[in-house]
């Protein structure tokens, strides 16, 4: 699998080229969320902040009434837990189009409890007028910004940086409110997020070969939730639904998902994947995915407990494979979700 | 003496019309943010028909049923800000912080022609945009500012946006003495100052009252002048009372590369001595008794008569 450096960093830069309007807003986190290179190219678009989100937040909804971008760039923690008030009032109220993009989502910094944005989602996604996306490889970052530009409103956008993995195709570009289709099947439905979609992509081969049939889809937009594909995905799932985050199991993906499921009726078990409503120690992402089971093996034991029956999968199967790049689906296979 | 009034004393006729307006509006309504109106009548007078360079308002004269939200297939944002006229290079704009400020906002507006009188009897009704505490959508509003000390820090994206685009016209910002209290404000002067943004002109009404009461008695903010100064702001003392303190504050004090402060310290029973007695308790006022609201009819009664 082809990894990726610093995707976010060059693109932003080409993409903002002929776009005047855009402006880069840093909450003193300049070289950490990827903006060393817009700073360097396009100075006069450059705004250093400091370290006063609130103000941040409130001056950024100044700008978007002038007719500016702006693109605030610091840890997503510091996007909504100080400036909840600020985001709300002075840019979600009046829908302006003001970028939120947010580093280092759930338990993927290397900071502690004071970094960890685990309930991000659960607290944005009660809030009218903003869009939510998340990125989960290198090609949905190169595409994320195209998709905003059709977004009248504010988005929160959940961003990865520094070598990032390419799980999909470089001409498959990310759409708005329509999920990735990875892999098409009967038993079960696995939707997932971010960074656990490539834990989910080592393990579902393996499944597959085991005997479960999985339809498994990449969400990347969280708000609005109201994708066919998904609905139609979950209708299908044989035995149940599999949900996978990083974040809080409470308000992000697998309560959109629960109510999905509950609006159209669908009475079938959901598992959810995520971090089990609680606060987590600083350490390394693989260390902590393993230890809130976010991971490849975290998503064996949830098909085990949908399907009431042991797979034989271990942690040294696991080892050997890697996420592959997803193959478009065919037409047939599409059909058949 | 000559025969045509000073601009002062227009101006101080407009704010002694807006504490008549909006006292009658308290008794009709047995209720209202009447010593906030008291206390700024002369800053807003002042703003509105001597300082500002604002073009015809664009507004109804009475104001249409609150449109929707903004958001998608909602109402523009913004949109109160109509009635202080188009925006644009050469115009000032002004952003009104404390949003419960509203009937004084409202009252001035009907005072310089710019709203109907009349539109006054949809205060605080049902489905109107003249709410108590005002919105983007509310006449002269151009923000949504009921939480307080997110104004001044857009006033700054506000005011650098029209620095790079070259556009000449200040930002004005009416603050409350009490939103100093508040953290975002000290980071939005630090962030004014740090960028330069000289654009930006606040006139601050120091009533020295919130609340809980006494603002010294709550939450000391003073010295006013000297933290504004230590942040990298410029600071003015007037007497809030005085137009032309104010006017001179406002025209002649020089701020390159730093916002002004014009601190207009004010009495929240100007116009109204009656109330001297209830403070530092009028935060929102209404009367306690039949006889109490008497007093204020009677009191009323002879400003009116005196007035014409």
């Amino acid at each position: 699998m082809e990894l990726v450096n610093k995707v976010h960093e060059h693109n932003l830069v080409a993409w903002a080229k002929d776009r005047p309007s855009v402006m880069v807003l840093s909450g003193d986190l300049t070289g950490s969320t990827e903006i060393s290179l817009f700073k360097q190219t396009y100075p006069d678009r450059f705004v250093s902040m400091g370290m006063a989100e609130q103000n941040m937040l409130s001056w950024a909804g100044g700008l978007a009434r002038e007719g500016f971008v702006p693109f605030l760039h610091t840890f997503a923690v510091f996007l909504y837990r100080r400036p909840l008030d600020q985001l709300q009032m002075s840019v979600c109220y009046p829908s302006l189009p003001v970028r939120l993009v947010g580093f280092l989502p759930g338990i993927s910094t290397p900071g502690g409890v004071t970094h960890q944005a685990i309930e991000d989602l659960s607290v944005l996604r009660g809030i009218p007028n903003l869009t939510i996306l998340e990125v989960g490889d290198a090609t949905d970052v190169e595409s994320v910004l195209d998709l905003t530009e059709d977004i009248e409103g504010p988005v929160y956008l959940r961003m990865l940086r520094g070598e990032i993995p390419r799980l999909f195709p470089q001409s498959e570009r990310l759409r708005l409110n329509r999920a990735r289709v990875l892999r098409a099947g009967a038993d079960i439905a696995l939707l997932s997020t971010g960074l656990c979609t490539e834990q989910a992509m080592r393990v579902t081969g393996l499944l597959e070969a085991r005997g479960v049939s999985i339809s498994h889809l990449h969400i990347t937009t969280i708000k609005p939730f109201t994708d066919p594909t998904v609905l139609s995905a979950l209708q299908k799932a044989r035995h149940g639904i599999i949900t996978m985050e990083n974040h809080n199991v409470i308000g992000g993906l697998g309560t959109c998902a629960a109510e999905m499921m509950a609006g159209a009726g669908i009475g079938k078990p959901l598992v959810r994947i995520g971090i089990k409503d609680t606060y987590c120690q600083g350490a390394s992402l693989p260390y902590l995915m393993r230890k809130h089971e976010l991971d490849a093996l975290g998503l064996v034991t949830a098909v085990e407990k949908l399907l009431g029956e042991k797979l034989g999968i271990s942690e040294a199967d696991l080892a050997d494979a890697p996420a592959e790049q997803a193959a478009p689906l065919s037409a047939e296979q599409l059909e058949a979700l | 003496m000559s025969q045509t009034n000073s601009w002062e004393e227009e101006v101080e006729a407009i704010a002694d019309n807006i504490r008549r307006r909006v006292l009658d509006l308290t008794i009709e309504k047995q209720g209202c943010y009447l010593s906030q109106a008291l206390s700024c009548a002369d800053i807003l007078a002042t703003l509105y028909a001597k300082v500002l360079r604002l073009g015809p308002s664009e507004g109804s004269q009475i104001p249409p049923a609150f449109p929707g939200v903004p958001g998608e297939d909602g109402a523009d944002y913004g949109f109160g800000a109509a009635y202080n006229g188009p925006q644009g290079s050469g115009f000032d704009r002004l952003l009104i912080s404390p949003a419960h400020y509203a009937v004084a906002i409202y009252a001035t507006l009907i005072e310089v022609g710019r709203m109907a009188p009349e539109s006054l009897s949809q205060f605080n009704t049902d489905g109107s945009t003249l709410e108590m505490i005002g919105a983007e959508h509310s006449p002269g509003f151009e923000l949504t500012t009921g939480s307080f000390g997110q104004a001044l820090s857009q006033a700054g994206g506000i005011a650098m946006a029209r620095k790079r685009r070259g556009e000449a016209g200040r930002v004005f910002v009416f603050m409350s003495d009490g939103e100093l209290e508040e953290g975002q404000t000290w980071e939005a002067i630090q962030a004014l100052a740090f960028h330069k943004i000289d654009n930006v002109v606040v006139c601050v009404d120091v009533n020295g009252q919130q609340v809980d009461g006494l603002t010294k008695d709550v939450m000391n903010i003073e010295p006013i002048d000297a933290r504004i100064d230590a942040f990298g702001g410029v600071a003015v003392k007037v007497d809030g009372h005085d137009v032309g303190e104010i006017e001179a504050a406002i025209g002649n004090t020089e701020h390159p590369d730093r916002p002004l402060f014009v601190l207009c310290y004010t009495n929240t029973s100007q116009g109204v001595p009656l109330l001297d007695e209830r403070k530092p308790h009028l935060h929102y006022v209404r009367f306690k008794s039949d006889a109490e609201e008497a007093d204020f009819k009677r009191f009323l009664a002879g400003w009116e008569r005196s007035a014409c």
